[in-house]
Parts: structure tokens; C-alpha cells; sequence
């Protein structure tokens, strides 16, 4: 069948599986928006193309599908790099389509030309400039492979515009779909060496204090059942990093939490006393481990990972096992029940009555405000917690509201929790949110923001009131760059700079009005709980909370950068 | 480390497409990891290339360079060249001023290296010499102040034949 490059593109995705495309047309990448009219694909128009990308992170990360998002050139392109980075860090599954200038303008400096192969390359799993319309399905069904499988990561074709325009000799081809994927250079290990499954088995069974240490990875790999059944059978304590809060629910005994700079003592200090930490797709990330040198210095490690360049990267295991860490774990159960367990276990009780010592003695704590005084923040976390279904997805942005949610939520399940971890970036949450209530619309979704972080890319809430996408934004608005302001208080003797935003310069109620959503203002603990309950009740647009929160409440616990994890500092008196 | 046990040699094999270089050395840029020479030439195959690439092993650890280089979907195959388990040449042409005098020993020393005079002009002249690394560094030291100007290609290496 003859057909030109831009109707392959949109018959591909389709044949992908593709059910929505966020994006935003213009010039080169034009001859593609026109096949979407007559494509069951659904297109969401965003404000800008950071929105586009971190709306497919959103969908991603809520459905486990790949996000698809698609923009034109140049600046468009440029747009799109933060939420390239962002997949890229957080290994997020997701195909950008870039249109690029026509193949005879590159090179030429022509209007709305950059680079794009370039300048994304260290921030893309993979990427491919398209110099022939004929590769295109190959390219696209490629793309969708690279990003899904393996560790999972954004792929972006950046397609020519002759190669697409049909009234261009250079767009026509003689349509097919490939079969399979052949690349001779990918071919991820999933299954883990049998041999190093029952080493690890044989360091599990001498271990007197183990830690489950629970990352990203688990999710990716779906494999949050097989991690709770291994934490189960042997009855270790697990600790779930930022990125994989909700991989076992928070109200299970045998979850500790998150652990890390403003991780809760109890999940910090466990993996520091370990004796054996068993690193589930989790890559000692620097806010994981504090100084290096001193972390966990007596444990020996079990490092998992599909990945292998994980293993050794940041600190060497003794039992490196590179595969999915669902047929790992799947594997090393099996391997250690031929071992005898659960009953060949070594006696952890004193293990585990130290850990509920810890937890008994330092719990998360806030002190409430006085009446008339500003909300608490961790207050309206814990109103809002209480107040959603258990099943409802939070996204957040970066920041202390983040480091908050990540603290006082209650994740009940995998994939209610949505955030930028690696790269940290503000403005995360709207988009975000949206994308995800695209994935799962059958689910509440709410984002808990910051004021500083609203103001990045608070324009999408315009494109989820025209598509009716009902998400909810709460904004803990401290009038402050809040994380920011709580550095330069501890470390730089409380000279403030650049850190004040004002609490009503925007306002935020008349801004969320004129972006065709409800805004509501809330300033007195009694209000918080009405105002959450009116804002769940709305379904047929977004709805935007400004809640007033007091300034002077930082994160706690901190481990001070740079500084040893041992040295955790739990709340704003400095006790240990 | 001495620069021998510092330089690692990797023979990299990739898909010859554009572009694949510049994931190559963007890697090592992006990463970090320092590359003291680099080759680069298809090989028979014309869809593949090798890129033969002398790693500084001290601005990161060898295992994490070629576990990071293989991530990359164009990189095929990558071996991991031991000094003493390879064979490896680099090719140098040089200028050197000659005087009378010192012009037989220059073409005498050029034939030991098993070189060839490409170019001759007034004082001056431009050998080409093939051999090991070391060889190369022993002429020009041996050469000194005459030396005008140099270019080499990197070293280029393929793994020993085992019987």
C-alpha cells in the first residue's frame, strides 16, 4: 500500500497501542497534525511542551503504558528537554516526536532549526533523526521497544518535514510492520544467574539484620506483589525509596518507610546498622546515602538490577545480579525455600525490637499551629490523606511539599505516587497530574504542590479545564521558595536570599478561576477539611486549593548534605 | 599507575551510522571518563565500524566505561584489550630540520623504523613510520629539537591469535 511518512507515523503509533498524544503543532511537524483528525488517537492540546512531556511522564508512570508526546521543532524541542531529563533520571517509558526542518534546511541554520538528536542525546535512552520516510514504522516500532523493555527510558524520533508532507516526493513509502524488533546491540538481560540467585540466598540466610531496600525498580518491574511475598517469607523490614513509595503499603508492619535526607529515622538508621542491605532496583542514589564513605558500613550488599552498569556504579556489591527484579525475586524465593526457609532463618528478634524501638521513640512529629496562627502543612497532608480514597494518585512537585506528601501520605498501593526524583524538577505536579488522570481517569487524582513550583507550569491547568480533566491541585503556599529558604535558615545563618514569592501576588483563587477552574482559599485548620471535601465532589473540571501555610516549618528529619546518615537530625530541637 | 597500566585499550565495534561517534564520546565526556587516543575506520563489514579507544582507567573504574558504552543501542561489541594480550600499531608522520650532516642518520633511523620519506624541501623533511606506540614515542624523543611538527593516528589494536 503507498502512503506517505506522516500518515506511517500515525498509523504506527496506532498500531502501538497508542491511545493518547499530548502536544502542540507548528510548522515542521504540521503534515503530521493532519492524519490525527481521522485518528482514533486521542490528541490533548497543552499550553506549553514541558507540559506535554511531563503529562506523558504522568500517564506513564500511572498506567505503565509508554507516554507519547509530539512538538515541532526548535524551541519546541528545547521545551521538551526537561521532561526528557526527567524520564531519563527516573526511567520513565515515553516516546517524544519532534518534528525537525525539512532534510535539505539541516545544517543551514534555518527558521526554527536546532539540533535535537544532539543536544537530547545524553538526556534519551535513544534517539534517531529519520533521513528516509520508508524507515519510519521501523523506527517507530523500535522506539516503543527500546523504551519499554529493558530499563525503561524516553526515546525521541525527530522526523524531517518532506518526510511527512504528503505533497512531497521524499514522504512516500510502501506501507508495512515489522514483525519483531532486531537490534543487534539491545538485548537487555532479564532472567538472573542462578549461581548468584543462591548467593544471595546464602548471605540472606546469615544475615542478623537485614533491610529489603526497595527502589524504583520494583515498580518498573511490576514486581511489588513478588517483593511483598519475599519481605513475608523471611520477615525482613523493607524501606521504600521516593521513588518506590506505595511498593509496599505503608500501613504493612513490615514497611518502614522512606529513607534517605528526609527519610524518617527509623527507615535511615535500620539501613545504617544493616548487616545486609538487598538493594531491589535501587541505585544508592546520593540522597539515599548521605556520605558514601559512611553509609552502612558493616552491611554487606545484594544489588539487583536490570541494568548492569547499576551494579558497582556507586558502591560495589558482593552479590551483583543484573535482571528484572520481578523473576529475580521470583527466583531467589525459590532458591531460598530449597534452602529451608522460612525455617532455616537465623533468630532476628532482636533485630526487629530494635527497629520498633526506634519507631516507638521517633515518629514523624509537628507541633499544630495556635489559632490564628498559619496551617501546618504536615496538617493538611494528613486531612487530605484521610479524606481521599486509598486508591486516589498523587503527584507532587519538588520541594518541601514533596519531601512532606513522600512522609505523611499512606501509599496503599503501587502507582499512587507520582514525583520527580532524579532530576528534581520544580513544576512537575500539574502536568503530571494531568497526564495521569488521562491514564486512569476511574481514579481521584490530586497533586500537592508548592507555590513555587505552581507558578512553573500552572498554564496546563488551562488545557485540563478545555479537555475537563478533573484533577486536584493543593498548594501548600508558604510564600516561599520553601526548601531553598530552609537551607539558607540552617546553613547560611538565616540570610534569605532571593526565596520570597508572596502569599497572594498572584491569587491563586482569581488564577485558577480564569483558567476555568475552581479556585478556593483556605487560611484556618476548620476550613481544611470543607474545603477538601468540596473540591472531591467536583468531576467536570479542575479545582485549585490555595492553603496558607506557615513558612518557618521545615522538613524533618535531615541529614545534612554531605554529611553522615548517622547524623540524621530529627526535628527542629537537634536531638538525635 | 604508570600510563601502561593506566591505558586500557577497547576495540569497540558499532553500527556505522551517523551520529554513532558522537554518542561514543559524548558518553565519555558525559560521564566523565577520560580518553587518551581514539581510531576510528569501517571495518570489512561496511555496515560496521571500529572504534578503537585508549581509556584512561584512572577517571573511572574499566568494568564501569564498558558497561556504560554498552548501553548504547549502535554499540555491537566491545573488547577489552589487555597490552600484552593484543597486538596494536600507530601510524606518525613527522618533520623533522635536517643539516646535511644529519640527514643519513635521519634516513637510516627512518629504514630501522621501516618508514618512507613522503616529502622533502630545503631543510626539511616529512617521514611516515608505523609501529608500537612506544617506537613512535622512541623516535621523537631519539629526533629532539628537530622535530617540527607531528601527527599521529592513535593506536589501532586487534586481540593476539590463540593457537
Amino acid at each position: 500500500m503507498k502512503t506517505n511518512g506522516g500518515a506511517a507515523l500515525i498509523k504506527a503509533l496506532e498500531l502501538e497501542g497508542v491511545d493518547v498524544i499530548f502536544g502542540l503543532p507548528g510548522g515542521a511537524i504540521l503534515p503530521v497534525y493532519d492524519p490525527i483528525i481521522d485518528s482514533p488517537i486521542r490528541h490533548i492540546l497543552v499550553r506549553h511542551e514541558q507540559g506535554a512531556g511531563h503529562m506523558a511522564e504522568g500517564y506513564a508512570h500511572a498506567t505503565g503504558r509508554p507516554g507519547v508526546a509530539m512538538v515541532t521543532s526548535g524551541p519546541a524541542a528545547t521545551n521538551i528537554i526537561t521532561p526528557l531529563a526527567d524520564a531519563y533520571m527516573d526511567s520513565v517509558p515515553m516516546v517524544v516526536i519532534t518534528g525537525q526542518v525539512g532534510t535539505a534546511g539541516i545544517g543551514t541554520d534555518a527558521f526554527q532549526e536546532v539540533d535535537t538528536v544532539g543536544i537530547t542525546r545524553s538526556v534519551t535512552k535513544h534517539n534517531e533523526l529519520v533521513t528516509n520516510a520508508a524507515d519510519i514504522p521501523r523506527i517507530v516500532r523500535e522506539a516503543f521497544h527500546i523504551a519499554t523493555t529493558g530499563r525503561p527510558g524516553p526515546v525521541l524520533i525527530d522526523i524531517p518535514k518532506d518526510l511527512v508532507d504528503p505533497t512531497n516526493p521524499n514522504s512516500a513509502l510502501d506501507w508495512y510492520w515489522p514483525d519483531s524488533v532486531d537490534l543487534a546491540g539491545y538485548n537487555p538481560r532479564l532472567d538472573g544467574d542462578p549461581a548468584l540467585i543462591e548467593d544471595a540466598a546464602r548471605l540472606i540466610n546469615a544475615s542478623q539484620r537485614p533491610v529489603l531496600y526497595a527502589g524504583g525498580g520494583i515498580l518498573k518491574a511490576r514486581a511489588a506483589e513478588s517483593l511483598l511475598a519475599l519481605a513475608e517469607l523471611l520477615d525482613i523490614p523493607v524501606v521504600t525509596t521516593l521513588m518506590a513509595r506505595g511498593a509496599v503499603p505503608d500501613d504493612h508492619p513490615l514497611c518502614l518507610g522512606m529513607p534517605g535526607m528526609h527519610g524518617n529515622y527509623t527507615a535511615v538508621t535500620a539501613m545504617q546498622e544493616s548487616d545486609l542491605l538487598i538493594a531491589l532496583g535501587s541505585r544508592f542514589d546520593d540522597r539515599v546515602t548521605g556520605k558514601l564513605d559512611a553509609f552502612a558500613e558493616h552491611a554487606k550488599i545484594i544489588h539487583v538490577d536490570i541494568d548492569p552498569a547499576e551494579l558497582g556504579k556507586v558502591r560495589r556489591p558482593d552479590v551483583g545480579i543484573t535482571g528484572d527484579c520481578r523473576l529475580v525475586i521470583d527466583e531467589l524465593i525459590k532458591a531460598l525455600k530449597q534452602l529451608g526457609a522460612p525455617e532455616n532463618q537465623p533468630d532476628r528478634s532482636s533485630w526487629k525490637s530494635t527497629i520498633s524501638g526506634w519507631q516507638e521513640k521517633f515518629p514523624l512529629s509537628y507541633v499544630q499551629s495556635e489559632p490564628g496562627d498559619l496551617l501546618k502543612p504536615q496538617f493538611v497532608l494528613e486531612q487530605l490523606r484521610d479524606n481521599t480514597p486509598d486508591d486516589c494518585i498523587v503527584a507532587s512537585g519538588v520541594g518541601q511539599h514533596q519531601m512532606w506528601t513522600a512522609q505523611y501520605w499512606k501509599f496503599q498501593h503501587p502507582y499512587t505516587w507520582i514525583n520527580s526524583g532524579g532530576l528534581g524538577t520544580m513544576g512537575f505536579a500539574v502536568p503530571a497530574a494531568i497526564g495521569a488522570k488521562v491514564g486512569r481517569p476511574d481514579r481521584m487524582v490530586w497533586a500537592v504542590d508548592g507555590d513555587g513550583c505552581f507558578q512553573m507550569t500552572a498554564q496546563e491547568l488551562v488545557t485540563a479545564a478545555a479537555e475537563r480533566i478533573p484533577v486536584k491541585i493543593a498548594i501548600l503556599n508558604n510564600a516561599y521558595l520553601g526548601m531553598v529558604r530552609q537551607w539558607q535558615e540552617m546553613f547560611y545563618e538565616e540570610r534569605y536570599s532571593e526565596v520570597y514569592l508572596s502569599p497572594d501576588l498572584p491569587d491563586y483563587k482569581m488564577w485558577a478561576e480564569a483558567m476555568g477552574c475552581v479556585g478556593m482559599r483556605v487560611e484556618s485548620p476548620e476550613d481544611v477539611l470543607p474545603a477538601i471535601q468540596r473540591a472531591n465532589e467536583v468531576d467536570d473540571r479542575p479545582v485549585v486549593i490555595d492553603f496558607r501555610t506557615d513558612a518557618s516549618e521545615k522538613v524533618f528529619p535531615m541529614v545534612p548534605a554531605g554529611k553522615s546518615n548517622s547524623d540524621i537530625v530529627v526535628g527542629p530541637e537537634g536531638l538525635r | 599507575m604508570s600510563p601502561a597500566t593506566r591505558h586500557h585499550i577497547l576495540s569497540v565495534l558499532v553500527e556505522n551510522k551517523p551520529g554513532v561517534l558522537a554518542r561514543v564520546s559524548g558518553l565519555f565526556a558525559r560521564r566523565g571518563f577520560n580518553i587518551f587516543s581514539l581510531a576510528v575506520a569501517p571495518t570489512d563489514d561496511a555496515t560496521r565500524s571500529r572504534i578503537t579507544i585508549v581509556v584512561d582507567v584512572e577517571s573511572a573504574p574499566l568494568e564501569q566505561i564498558t558497561k556504560q558504552l554498552d548501553k548504547l543501542i549502535n554499540v555491537l561489541q566491545i573488547d577489552e584489550l589487555a597490552p600484552a594480550d593484543a597486538v596494536e600499531r600507530e601510524l606518525m608522520i613527522v618533520t623533522v630540520t635536517v643539516t646535511p650532516e644529519s640527514k643519513p642518520e635521519l634516513l637510516s633511523l627512518t629504514e630501522e623504523y621501516s618508514g618512507a620519506v613522503l616529502d622533502e624541501a630545503g631543510d626539511r623533511i616529512t617521514v611516515s613510520l608505523g609501529g608500537t606506540p612506544e617506537a613512535l614515542d622512541a623516535f621523537t624523543s631519539q629526533m629532539g629539537a628537530a622535530v617540527v611538527a607531528y601527527q599521529r593516528t592513535g593506536r589501532i589494536a586487534l586481540p593476539r591469535i590463540t593457537s
